[in-house]
């Protein structure tokens, strides 16, 4: 890839929407996991997810602090997280969605395969994009992005080995893996529309990040899909935008629960 | 440390006479058709350089990697380690209470296996 010089070499902090984008996916994915604390199906897994979920909020809370510093009037982390409506968060649709998936009733059980698919994807999506980002001229976010690449890591570790375990385990489990990825493949779409905000906070041209990561990322996932004995899907036209601030119905469910204490005891603190 | 159910059935843990008498089976390697999916495990940190490796506690896996994933999660979320081992449960011979009468009891009262009857000379600072 060649990088935008013009575009890389400004000493500007990187764009508030940008660092939005990837604080929402954050908390709103660490905010899924957390919803498994006391339900996994292992109290060892339980812990597992839990871990990954507070390494996700971490990172939020991180990348909300610097995006609130630039913003007028001074904005913290908790006005970004819990006093922002759904059409303000920029998250992708793929990371909103239910744990029980997509066509389950509302209030469902979580699924784990739904779950251990969409975080390998989004891992391993990460995982090519946190290096990006660690080149930032933000030297704030480029910080962030060196922490996060560590965490990233074993993020990608334990979900991809549950996904090669269930993939390649029984035929039961191997089709509610095949079932998960089905449903959630087209959501990635999304993860590789890329705008001038993206052009500006990373320096490369939309278009060159759209080709490169995503070959990059297919290249990943069908090693795990081969390693999994799962099917890759095919290629599908539906194009969310959540990273735009066009959301479902699930993104306003999840921030009535999750904002709600916030909301009604304004200023609260312990 | 584990709410699969196989926890119920499961012999107390570091029983030989009880895990002896399950099928033998491969250690570390993926079964999932045994009588125990997730067999249990011991975990052992090490805390810092040059420390040894300390018996932590176990937890069920099905297999030696994801017991080591397992033991970072369960028992290395506070930076307590910088290395793990996880050795199969079944792997470990322990004595048991039964025997302990035979085997610790006749030491009681053999103080003179302590070095405590010597006089250390002057020259010599800490030992």
């Amino acid at each position: 890839m060649h990088p935008i010089t013009a575009l890389a070499e400004t000493k500007q902090p990187a764009p508030q929407e940008f660092l939005l984008r990837l604080g929402d996916n954050a908390l709103i994915l660490s905010h899924r996991l957390s919803e498994w604390t006391g339900h996994g199906p292992a109290l060892e897994e339980d812990i597992a997810l839990t871990n990954t979920a507070l390494d996700l909020l971490g990172q939020a809370r991180m990348l909300y602090s610097h995006a609130g510093q630039s913003m007028q009037p001074v904005c913290d982390e908790d006005a970004l997280a819990y006093w922002r409506n759904a059409e303000a968060f920029r998250n992708f649709t793929a990371i909103e969605l239910p744990n029980s998936g997509v066509h389950a009733a509302r209030g469902a059980l979580g699924d784990y395969a739904f779950t251990m698919v969409r975080q390998s994807l989004f891992s391993a999506y990460m995982l090519e994009l946190w290096p990006l980002v660690a080149q930032s001229a933000d030297e704030v976010l480029a910080g962030i992005a060196m922490k996060s690449i560590k965490e990233t890591r074993y993020h990608w570790r334990h979900a991809s080995d549950w996904t090669i375990r269930l993939g390649d385990g029984t035929e039961a489990s191997n089709k509610r893996m095949q079932q998960a990825l089905e449903q959630l493949f087209p959501y990635t779409n999304e993860w590789f529309t890329f705008d001038a905000i993206d052009e500006r906070a990373l320096g490369y041209s939309a278009h060159d990040l759209a080709i490169q990561l995503r070959d990059r990322w297919l290249s990943q996932v069908d090693a795990l899909c081969k390693q999994s004995h799962l099917r890759m899907p095919a290629s599908s036209q539906l194009q969310t935008r959540g990273r735009f601030g066009v959301h479902g119905e699930h993104l306003s469910l999840l921030l009535a629960e999750m904002q709600s204490v916030a909301r009604a005891h304004p200023g609260a603190s312990w | 440390m584990s709410e699969h159910p196989s926890t119920q059935t499961s012999p107390s843990r570091l029983d030989p006479a009880q895990s002896a008498a399950k099928a033998p089976k491969e250690i570390g390697k993926k079964d999932q058709t045994a009588s125990d999916p997730w067999p249990l495990w011991e975990v052992f940190v090490r805390h810092r350089q040059g420390l040894e490796h300390k018996h932590c506690g176990s937890l069920h896996a099905a297999d030696a990697q994801q017991a080591l994933n397992m033991a970072r999660d369960v028992y290395t979320r506070r930076q307590e380690g910088i290395s793990i081992w996880v050795v199969p449960s079944q792997a470990i011979t322990a004595s048991t209470a039964e025997h302990k009468d035979a085997f610790f009891d006749p030491m009681a009262d053999k103080i003179y296996r302590h070095p405590s009857f010597y006089r250390l000379p002057q020259a010599v600072d800490h030992m």
